[in-house]
């Protein structure tokens, strides 16, 4: 199969690669980048753990073709921390167990982060909606609720 | 041997809720999973499976997929010989089919390629001719004599003669006289239930990473809940010894059980050593429904007599469980944990293993305990309705106590369970005011808890840090209470100990991450080994002082000699002794290695409220609460994500979760849009309360918290859905269609 250039912003950074016009953002970030914080946990856009924002809008990479990366700013959970501070909603989530096994994680904080850049202030109920792409089987969601709710606070009085 | 049992004591360290050392790592996408590792040279793997739900195996021919441009080598069973072992051969059967497919999705043949598009391309290229064969999905209909049969001759001998050949094993429970007991009641009440198969539904697919070099030694990079009998499982079916398979347990996202069994690892390692290279396997989500995990499907009847003033006088489970198409013994614990919360004159629990044309079943979080509870406290339920009497008063009446005598034959020790009762009782949710549509519902669970083979190795840096190894993948954050108890035993702070899971060449054998054994026995081996090296560090202190070792003590992260006759000296702290390690003696390093019992019990109450849309039968959880004895909570936190986590899982069991299966055999909601778990916008906040009451079989106290969580929820919803509808619900899941129809049936 014929390979496509593809030139983008990854976190910030250019970035460049080939893939083939089947392949998705997701396989892209882990396969030919290195960047495998995106987890791949369906494949069908069920779950949120390969979720990324591709100029700004949240997507499920996995749902996303690498080659409509071409332009594109992406950003994903390797992005997240500034250098070695991380993202207050990442201290949250450590501070407020809200993981365990962590596979999860990097997709909410991605799809938490693009929340409150919307909505600083989020009603619980808006939050649980936001995040109902997002499948977590281990915590039952009340901490990651918690976590989100601190962050947003702490976001809001910074 | 005073200080191996519970000691009632001060915490400093454990009960506080530090942040998890692997927590960085999780939150950064740095963390290691499954399908995160590369190799050099390395191959992608693909697995060809079954269509058919029950069939023979004609023919394979994989000779074009052979010619494939890019194909480096493809197996079938024909390149695994043929254990002897019955347990063996069937994880063999299971991994790669033998002469019969047995489920829809059991693997074939499995191709590694230079890229995952050959790989797949190799796929379509290998004709499989099959003969089918009737099958059977059903566990009732599994049991019917003239049954298709799944395997024949594998019935143990405790199976009565006459029934269908599918049903592989039997077992029975219990005491008293129940017919004299059944007399005593002024009700007895029957009931039928039957609940539906579900995934653990780990979000992270199964992967691994195998790399099989011709010196014959090898690699395996995987996602586990034990790295150790992986080894041991992979090593017998490819004919290696253990020591030449290290087994690297990754970063693991999710298992509650699922990932307590091999499904593809030996195929990866056959295929590495076929080709040459490392191979990569990692499962679509399709896969992960089709051919791993799932729980056991029942059939189930309960009976139980009761007094209006709500003593229960006798009850009787029959349990009939389907764990696919392989023997096994969950029922054994479904039956044995059925009645464990009340203390009874006359009970017996009878239990059946039944085959059918399913994946073979694997652990799920307390297996087969929330099917019989659920049965038996839905007629616990029905039984106080019908007297109006308070379901939390009749089970505090009924409740195991400390010397009852269980349903299952042992005597309680000290025991949670009651004090559980009375913190529902006593929480204002226990009492808030309900709305229209609305119901509230409870249940308890009990867990029965394991120990078992445990190995901790804890070494004192000559900075004055510590370093525990330990061999149970940390699923939950158990490296974050292994350090606090390292922490707390030796003196020193939390951020001083940095705690690893070894591979298994660094370690010895552990037992799997099952049974919630690894806050309880890596707790009580970590305790141990850093007793051990707190005695090593007093020696030292004492041949730096001169005096003898008996003559110092440890206190508060120091050595001291211990009272006045001892001789005068500041004391010397962990640091300052390992400093000077190698003019004393060289290295210090505590161990600690135990086939450990003592895992006390657990039980847990479950308070519910649920709203049901008359409409549409959609059933909303408003309020939830769950009362769990920990024994100890090591790290709150975690504890409390444990019964939250577990409450929301038995909650998707009782409203959504189930395996479909059409006519034709094959599952039909093979994905996460199909076989719905719960998601964020389906709950309430889940509120905890957790109670102490210690294990004496560990020096903390600590019990095991991961399992019971999930056992109340699915009678304690269907308790409280059953109320609010004024039906008694005996079908799980009560998904709005079948809870529609039961509304419809009342008029």
């Amino acid at each position: 199969m014929k390979t496509i250039h593809v030139s983008t912003t990854i976190n910030g950074d250019p970035a460049e690669f080939i893939c083939t016009p089947d392949e998705t953002l997701l396989d892209v970030l882990r396969n030919r980048l290195g960047l495998t914080g995106a987890k791949e946990g369906c494949g069908t856009g069920d779950c949120g753990a390969c979720s990324v924002t591709v100029n700004g809008r949240l997507v499920c990479s996995c749902l996303v073709l690498g080659a409509e990366a071409q332009d594109a700013d992406i950003s994903t959970i390797e992005g997240m921390a500034d250098g070695d501070t991380l993202h207050p909603l990442q201290r949250a989530f450590i501070e407020h167990a809200a993981l365990q096994c962590g596979i999860c994680t990097p997709g909410i904080l991605v799809a938490a982060k693009a929340l409150l850049e919307k909505n600083p202030d989020p009603t619980d109920e808006e939050l649980r909606y936001w995040l109902a792409g997002n499948l977590c089987r281990c915590t039952g969601y009340d901490k990651i609720i918690r976590a989100v709710q601190a962050a947003a606070a702490e976001m809001r009085g910074a | 041997m005073a200080l191996d049992a519970y000691q009632k004591r001060e915490f400093k360290q454990v009960g506080t809720r530090p942040n998890r050392p692997d927590g960085v790592d999780k939150v950064t996408g740095r963390a290691m999973y499954g399908a995160d590792a590369t190799a050099p040279g390395m191959l992608h793997a693909k697995i060809l499976r079954s269509p058919h739900a029950h069939a023979r195996i004609v023919s394979i021919d994989t000779s074009a997929a052979e010619a494939l441009a890019g194909v480096k080598a493809i197996v079938t069973a024909a390149d695994f010989g043929v254990p002897e072992d019955d347990f063996l051969r069937d994880v063999q059967d299971h991994c790669m089919a033998r002469g019969k497919v047995l489920y829809d999705g059991h693997a074939v043949a499995a191709v590694a390629a230079t890229t995952i598009a050959a790989a797949k391309a190799a796929l379509k290229l290998i004709k499989v001719e099959y003969e089918t064969l009737p099958h059977v999905t059903d566990v009732d209909a599994a049991m019917k004599p003239g049954a298709p049969v799944v395997q024949a001759g594998r019935a143990y001998e405790n199976v009565p003669a006459g029934m269908s050949e599918n049903v592989t094993h039997h077992c029975e429970f219990g005491h008293g006289d129940l017919d004299a007991g059944f007399a005593k009641a002024d009700r007895v009440v029957e009931r039928h239930f039957k609940t539906a198969a579900t995934h653990q539904g780990y979000i992270e697919p199964n992967a691994c990473l195998a790399s099989v070099t011709s010196d014959g030694k090898a690699e395996l990079w995987v996602c586990t809940q034990g790295q150790y009998f992986y080894r041991t499982l992979c090593a017998a079916l490819l004919g290696m010894e253990a020591s030449q398979l290290r087994v690297t347990a990754s970063e693991i996202g999710g298992g509650f059980g699922g990932k307590t069994m091999i499904y593809m690892e030996p195929v990866a390692l056959a295929l590495s050593k076929k080709a040459g290279r490392p191979v990569k396997l990692v499962l679509t989500r399709d896969e992960v429904f089709r051919a791993t995990g799932p729980t056991v499907s029942s059939s189930m009847d309960v009976k139980i007599g009761m007094t209006k003033d709500g003593r229960i006088t006798a009850a009787q489970a029959r349990l009939c469980y389907s764990g696919g198409a392989f023997p096994n013994t969950t029922v054994d614990m479904g039956a044995q944990a059925a009645f464990a919360a009340y203390d009874l004159d006359a009970v017996q629990t009878l239990g059946w293993n039944v085959m059918t044309n399913r994946p073979k079943e694997s652990a799920y979080r307390a297996p087969g305990a929330p099917l019989s509870i659920y049965a038996v406290e839905s007629v616990v339920d029905e039984l106080c309705q019908h007297f109006g009497l308070d379901p939390l008063a009749v089970r505090l009446l009924n409740a195991a106590d400390k010397g009852t005598k269980s349903s299952y034959g042992p005597t309680f020790d000290q025991i949670g369970l009651k004090a559980t009762l009375e913190a529902a009782q006593a929480h204002p949710h226990y009492t808030a005011p309900l709305g229209p549509n609305q119901g509230r519902g409870l249940s308890c669970g009990f867990w029965f808890n394991f120990g078992g083979n445990t190995c901790v190795s804890l070494n004192v840096n000559t900075d004055g840090t510590v370093g525990v190894t330990e061999g149970n993948p940390d699923i939950g954050g158990s490296r974050a209470s292994i350090s606090l108890m390292a922490a707390e035993e030796l003196g020193i702070p939390y951020e001083k100990i940095r705690t690893i899971v070894a591979d298994t060449s660094s370690l010895g054998y552990n037992d799997v991450t099952d049974g919630s054994r690894v806050t309880f026995a890596v707790g009580l081996a970590t305790i141990k080994a850093a007793r051990d090296a707190i005695r090593k560090m007093c020696s030292r202190a004492a041949k730096i002082w001169g005096i003898d070792e008996e003559a110092v003590e440890w206190v508060d992260g120091a050595a001291v000699p211990a009272g006045p006759n001892a001789g005068k000296f500041p004391p010397m702290t962990l640091a300052e002794i390992a400093a000077v390690s190698a003019e004393t003696g060289g290295p210090i390093a505590g161990h600690y290695e135990v086939n450990a019992d003592g895992a006390g019990v657990s039980f847990g109450v479950h308070l519910c409220d649920i709203e049901v849309d008359p409409e549409t039968g959609a059933t909303k959880v408003l309020r939830y609460t769950v009362f769990q004895d920990a024994g100890k909570a090591v790290h709150p936190s975690y504890v409390e994500g444990q019964m939250q986590g577990g409450a929301v899982q038995g909650i998707g069991w009782a409203l959504n979760e189930e395996y479909i299966y059409g006519t034709d055999g094959r599952l039909q909601n093979a994905g996460f849009l199909d076989y719905r778990i719960p998601v964020a916008s389906d709950l309430p906040m889940i509120d905890t309360v957790i109670l102490e009451i210690p294990n004496p079989g560990h020096p903390y106290g600590v019990r095991g918290v991961g399992e019971t969580g999930i056992v109340p929820p699915l009678a304690a919803i269907a308790n409280a859905v059953s109320r609010a509808v004024g039906v008694r619900m005996t079908e799980l899941p009560m998904s709005p269609p079948k809870l529609l129809k039961a509304l419809e049936a009342k008029g």
